[in-house]
């Protein structure tokens, strides 16, 4: 800051100046700071014990790996000893493939219940909502019976479907909501233009969408990320393990190698910090500025 | 050619009541019509449907010659201009005005020869490379207007495309529209809530009420031969005073109406089947009163100030008069009036109107205002 900035009036008071005062400011910041350790707490045990050795482990779980405890070893078994590239590639595949499904379906879905009138809309609506409600693994049985029918069992196929059925709901959801935002006005122009309603959804309603498009991928690619159950249920084989299940395997009844263990999951946790990282950039931006006034 | 003929037309959302019932017009080749009305009186709906984006429920609409009651927006060769502009806020200028024309299959050269012929009348061609985002407002409607020139309609539809522009900006647009209508010889239907905007622009005025037409006509017909107290009251500023009374005589120099406290007034209209006793509205704008006392066929009206507005080269002077009717009155901007002074005021019988009992106008004879009629009788 310049002095001749300084020099003038102070800068008006932000939302939490004006609210708790200039020592509230510090309190909420505390706030949120203490709120971060906790929630990386976790991660960073994981990343500083990744690299210890198993004694290290329990001898300091706390402790920073020094020159005597640093090794790799859980690295390196993880990566020469296991399939843990192909699990890695499954968990992607299935991850993205739910994505794509989730995102390209749901925003039809919303589309269709927020832009057109027409009996059982209402109806459907209230049905999406039962889905956030109700989580999907109380239909665990009839899917796993459906999933055999389909002859569909150790596949990734199975799982992709799952996870669009889980993640659709709150999709439709979201979005819907943000579609009702776009001015009407903007869908009668591109009809005044001569455009058809499928080239009005994707030319011109998507584009806009990203923002939510963007909220909807966070949302829905963590929990299938990071899902044990249905992987273990449908897709057990070792050819379509996914990496939280193929983690397993390092976990004994009577021994568990922690070096391993640690070591796939911190490198399970960088598609995800990736993927959010891409996304969270859509997330702040808005795109309607300047559509209308 | 793009002749508009809307022939009992009608809109209904429940299928029961309608919104716009049993519409008649006639729109000519070239003419700029202006649908204007109250909130809520159906003219934007009436818009809605000439461009297709509204369903027809009966009659019929055609373009040109054309039946086009089931013709999607695209094949009535109409463009639009929305109030909020709608411009596609993720493309730039030169795309949002070529996504039509892509999507009808032109091919590249002449869409971007009509985008350069366009840019270059609105004078937009620095920013076609913008986003909607980085424009300002005037600059956004003027991009909204060539993205309707490009498709080189046969009918331009206009929904109220000024109304989001500060007042300075909303008069050039204003101008700006008048001359593109010239240059482009278009057919052009125009709905705006704003009488000034409808009197200046508009061949014709469609003044819209409660899903009628009230009355179609020139600017100064609407103003000088009002059909209805509706029409009266709406075209022009300050509104028309109306004061109630009972006629009681009638002749061939007119009818004569008390409004009150004894006060005969004589109005210049054909009596046409209006007896003495009828009960009758009187119109009287107040443009039309003059501060004197009145000289030759003058009558006098006189009442007290109330209430002062000073718009510089005028003042409007709210009164009540000796019988208690209150009256707005268009005075000299010069004079100066004080709140609670009595003033004499007079007014000629040609100056008045009146309107039966349904709030339907007896003829004026000479309608011409005040000046041309001064004139006439010098």
């Amino acid at each position: 800051m310049t002095v001749s900035a300084t020099a003038r009036a102070p800068a008006a008071p932000t939302l939490v100046q004006r609210s708790f005062g200039q020592a509230g400011h510090l309190w909420v910041h505390a706030v949120l700071c203490l709120y971060a350790v906790i929630a990386l707490f976790p991660i960073a045990l994981i990343l500083i014990n990744s690299l210890k050795t198993r004694n290290a482990i329990f001898e300091g779980p706390m402790a920073l790996p020094t020159a005597e405890t640093l090794t790799f070893s859980g690295f390196q078994k993880v990566l020469s000893g296991t399939h843990f590239l192909l699990y890695f590639g499954n968990s992607l595949v299935v991850t993205v493939g739910a994505l794509v499904l989730i995102v390209l379906f749901g925003a039809m879905a919303a589309w269709a219940l927020s832009e057109y009138r027409f009996p059982g809309n209402r109806l459907i609506n209230f049905f999406v909502a039962i889905g956030i409600m109700i989580p999907i693994r109380l239909g665990t049985v009839s899917i796993l019976q459906l999933v055999v029918a389909l002859d569909l069992i150790n596949t990734r196929t199975a799982l992709i479907l799952v996870y669009t059925a889980q993640g659709l709901p709150l999709a439709v959801m979201i979005l819907s909501e943000f579609m009702r935002q776009i001015p009407g006005e903007l869908k009668d122009a591109a009809r005044c233009d001569g455009v058809g309603e499928i080239t009005i959804f994707f030319r011109v309603i998507l584009p806009l969408l990203r923002p939510a498009i963007a909220t909807v991928a966070v949302f829905t690619m963590i929990p299938a990320w990071n899902d044990l159950w249905f992987p273990l249920i449908l897709a057990p084989g070792e050819d379509t393990r996914t990496v939280t299940l193929g983690v397993q395997q390092f976990i004994g009844q009577y021994a568990t190698d922690w070096n391993s263990v640690l070591a796939a999951l911190s490198m399970a946790v960088i598609p995800v910090l990736l993927l959010y990282m891409a996304f969270s950039r859509q997330l702040i931006r808005g795109l309607t500025s300047g559509a209308v006034k | 050619m793009a002749h508009v003929s809307i022939d009992n037309l009608r809109k209904s959302y429940d299928g029961r009541s309608d919104v716009l019932a049993g519409l008649n017009l006639d729109i000519r080749d070239g003419e700029f019509c202006v649908l204007v009305g109250p909130s809520g009186c159906g003219k934007s709906t009436l818009l809605r449907m000439l461009c297709g984006l509204e369903e027809i429920s009966g009659g019929q609409l055609s373009i040109g010659g054309q039946v086009v009651n089931h013709l999607p927006p695209a094949e009535r060769g109409i463009a639009m201009v929305f109030q909020s502009y709608a411009l596609y806020p993720h493309m730039n200028v030169y795309k949002n005005m070529a996504f039509g024309l892509k999507v009808a299959g032109s091919s590249k050269s002449e869409i971007d020869e009509r985008i350069r012929h366009a840019a270059a009348i609105l004078k937009i061609d620095h920013l076609l490379q913008r986003l909607p985002r980085e424009l300002s407002g005037g600059q956004r409607q003027r991009v909204a207007i060539g993205r309707a020139i490009v498709r080189k309609p046969r009918l331009f539809l206009f929904d109220e495309p000024l109304s989001n522009l500060d007042a300075a900006l909303r008069v050039q647009t204003r101008l700006e529209i008048a001359k593109l209508h010239r240059q482009l010889a278009a057919t052009i239907v125009y709905v705006t809530h704003d009488q000034v905007e409808a009197m200046t622009l508009g061949d014709k005025i469609v003044v819209m009420h409660e899903g009628r037409i009230q009355q179609a006509g020139s600017p100064l017909e609407l103003y000088q031969q009002p059909q209805n107290l509706f029409v009266a009251g709406f075209i022009g500023s300050p509104k028309m005073n109306f004061m109630k009374g009972v006629v009681t005589r009638v002749d061939g120099s007119g009818v004569q109406v008390e409004i009150g406290g004894g006060l005969r007034l004589l109005a210049d209209v054909d009596a046409g089947g209006t007896q003495v006793g009828d009960a009758v509205t009187l119109g009287l704008r107040a443009e039309q009163i003059r501060e004197d006392a009145g000289v030759g066929e003058g009558q006098v009206l006189q009442g007290v100030v109330n209430l002062v507005e000073h718009l510089g080269e005028a003042n409007f002077l709210y009164l009540t008069l000796q019988g208690g009717q209150d009256i707005v009155v268009r005075g000299d901007g010069n004079r100066s009036v004080e709140i609670g002074q009595p003033l004499t005021l007079s007014a000629d019988s040609h100056a008045f109107h009146v309107f039966d009992a349904d709030g339907l106008a007896l003829r004026r004879r000479t309608p011409g205002n005040l000046q041309s009629a001064r004139r006439q009788a010098a």
